[in-house]
């Protein structure tokens, strides 16, 4: 448990950004290994190895890429660096530090699963990683690990990086596929899964950048290797986007099963400005508040869901004793409420009189049957959208209600925000 | 205004890569910002016309998405991160600072046309450097009001980025021969 730094260990090295920098820290020696593989022993690796998506959903990825029906071409792998999530930025670290790993993991997963064009959507916000894997892809075609004849191997791949323009939705992976279209982000109905009938009709595979930045390592060292690490369910690393109130905000990857509180405490070395620890939150925007009390709790997706709460797209958002937790949900509904396709009701108007309800209680306006109020909403809206934008909404401020309802309440009895001295300008 | 050469043959070539055209809308808009500052109705009807696809199409996949201009903006392109993690970190004491420095309102350009800000609830992605902003699409993060005059003095009088808005568009080759998957 604790540090260990697989992904990120050459991260200090200088110039990693560079192809011959990184070959020399062993770089590209997973995919020269997987090309002497046959593509189905590296999914059965993958499998034995129980890697799970880091996207968020945790999903095992050598399942996703068996689900691929036999002798359907062309397939095509896409790699999700549509990193959104507010409390999120790992993806972003991993591209600027070393885009090359990220390539050489998106090579691997695209032999394994018999690809030969891959896409990588970066949102559009990521320009200067962008920038990092336009000159990546180059280096890499430039040495031959890009092209017609691979390596002199006989596998053609191409990579093209395909560049969003703000839409938060389009991290879903089947709003990425629509959106790699040409069309409105929109999500698509599941099943058909992607994997049956993704980008263009074709069955397709949506990996997650830090998934694909594992295959290197995971092909070098074998399963067993990365079985060791972790828990039985939860195996490998995972790297922590830690912000709020620490002393030592930043990414962090850690063995799985780590418990939280070695996070904040060491890592994060503690609550800042000597406060107390007033809440903390898992997983990113969507996902559920926790307490000190779960301090204890292993960063791992079934630990974590076993109290309450989920693993996410692994931030950690650190909240001190001053936080005004109205407010924070606050600005998470709004950002679901800006954010929503519009596709469904009850995620497009749900989201929006949340908001409303939410803007009540900061300018005092509020009743106190408007907690309840807003727990009504929240349960019209979960189970009931389209995609999972609307359900999750609503997770974050429903764990604030079950946790920190009297603070509503005090929202409503003081007329405004009893954590704030001097009326600030609230959010547009 | 028509676009220029350069634009149409990125466009071109862009197209050229994907198993669809219409893939090649985005990269198309962004092409089309990165020569004209912003996307105008006009050039949407350009870009139907090269990828050989209906304006409405066009428009419609342009509305969707925020980061496309439909008007000219200042020089420079700010913004700043108001979501909670960012909050936690003071953001909304950066946010008044930085507007009451600017001078001007959340959205709008500084009178000597320089720069454009505005304040924004989509994590920008850099939670662990909070208080954070994007300058034309650059991170500037833990943000304190000595940092924030400095940025504005140099924007002040810097030309436009290069690549500020959008990206230039690699008309990168593709490998020779005939694709197995195709």
């Amino acid at each position: 448990m604790g540090l260990k730094p697989v992904l990120t260990k050459d991260f200090h090295t200088e110039n990693l950004e560079q192809l011959a920098v990184y070959e020399r820290t062993g770089g590209y020696t997973g995919f020269k290994k997987a090309l002497e593989m046959q593509p189905d022993e590296l999914v059965e690796l993958v499998k034995k190895s129980g890697l799970r998506g880091r996207g968020g959903a945790g999903f095992p990825t050598g399942n996703k890429w068996s689900f691929l029906p036999k002798g359907v071409y062309p397939r095509y792998l896409v790699c999700n660096a549509d990193e959104s999530e507010p409390g999120c930025f790992k993806d972003r670290y991993l591209i600027e530090k070393s885009p090359h790993q990220v390539l050489e993991g998106i090579l691997i997963a695209s032999y394994a699963i018999g690809c030969n064009l891959a896409f990588i959507y970066i949102r559009g916000e990521y320009l200067p990683q962008h920038d990092a894997l336009e000159a990546a892809i180059e280096e890499a075609r430039q040495a031959g690990y890009l092209g017609k004849n691979v390596l002199g191997k006989g596998y053609e791949i191409d990579v093209i990086l395909h560049r969003g323009a703000g839409a938060y939705i389009c991290g879903e992976e089947t709003a990425l596929l629509t959106s790699l279209e040409g069309y409105r982000g929109e999500p698509r109905l599941k099943p058909p899964f992607p994997a049956i009938k993704g980008l263009y009709g074709k069955p397709t595979v949506v990996n997650n950048v830090e998934t694909v930045a594992n295959l290197p390592h995971l092909v070098i060292n074998g399963a067993d290797w990365f079985g060791a690490m972790g828990t039985p369910t939860g195996k490998g690393t995972r790297v922590w986007c830690m912000s709020g109130h620490v002393n030592r905000p930043g990414n962090y990857e850690l063995e799985n099963g780590t418990p939280i509180r070695e996070l904040i405490e060491e890592h994060g070395g503690g609550v800042w400005k000597n406060r107390k620890l007033k809440a903390f939150q898992p997983g990113g925007a969507s996902m559920m508040v926790l307490l000190p009390e779960h301090l204890d709790v292993g960063l791992d997706f079934d630990a974590i869901q076993k109290a309450g709460s989920l693993a996410g797209a692994g931030a950690m958002v650190v909240m001190d004793e001053t936080t005004c937790m109205v407010d924070a949900a606050r600005r998470y509904v709004k950002f679901f409420h800006h954010e929503s396709c519009g596709k469904c009701t009850p995620c497009r108007e749900g989201t929006f009189w949340m908001s409303n309800l939410f803007d009540r209680f900061e300018a005092g306006e509020a009743k106190a049957t408007d907690v309840d109020l807003l727990l009504d909403i929240g349960y019209s809206i979960d189970g009931r959208s389209f995609c999972p934008l609307g359900d999750a909404s609503t997770w974050f401020p429903r764990s604030v209600i079950k946790y920190f309802r009297d603070e509503f309440l005090e929202h409503v009895s003081e007329k405004g925000c009893p954590f704030k001295k001097t009326a600030q300008e609230a959010v547009a | 205004m028509s676009l220029a050469k350069p634009t149409a043959e990125e466009i071109k070539a862009r197209a050229a890569r994907y198993p669809s055209k219409q893939s090649a809308i985005i990269p198309a808009l962004w092409a089309v910002q990165h020569e004209q500052g912003y996307v105008t109705k006009e050039a949407m009807g350009e870009i139907a016309q090269i990828l050989g696809l209906p304006p409405s199409l066009i428009e419609a996949t342009a509305s969707f998405y925020s980061m496309f201009l439909t008007q000219p903006e200042g020089r420079h392109d700010v913004v700043i991160c108001v979501n909670a993690p960012c909050m936690l970190r003071g953001a909304d004491e950066m946010t008044a600072y930085l507007g009451q420095q600017l001078g001007v309102r959340d959205g709008q350009t500084t009178k000597d046309g320089a720069i454009t800000w505005h304040s924004t609830i989509e994590c920008l992605g850099a939670c662990g450097g909070a208080p954070m902003m994007q300058v034309d699409h650059h991170f500037e993060e833990n943000l304190t009001p000595e940092r924030i005059d400095a940025i504005i003095e140099r924007l002040r009088t810097e030309p436009a980025a290069h690549g500020a808005k959008p990206e230039k568009i690699a008309a990168v080759p593709r490998p020779k021969g005939k694709r197995t998957q195709n």
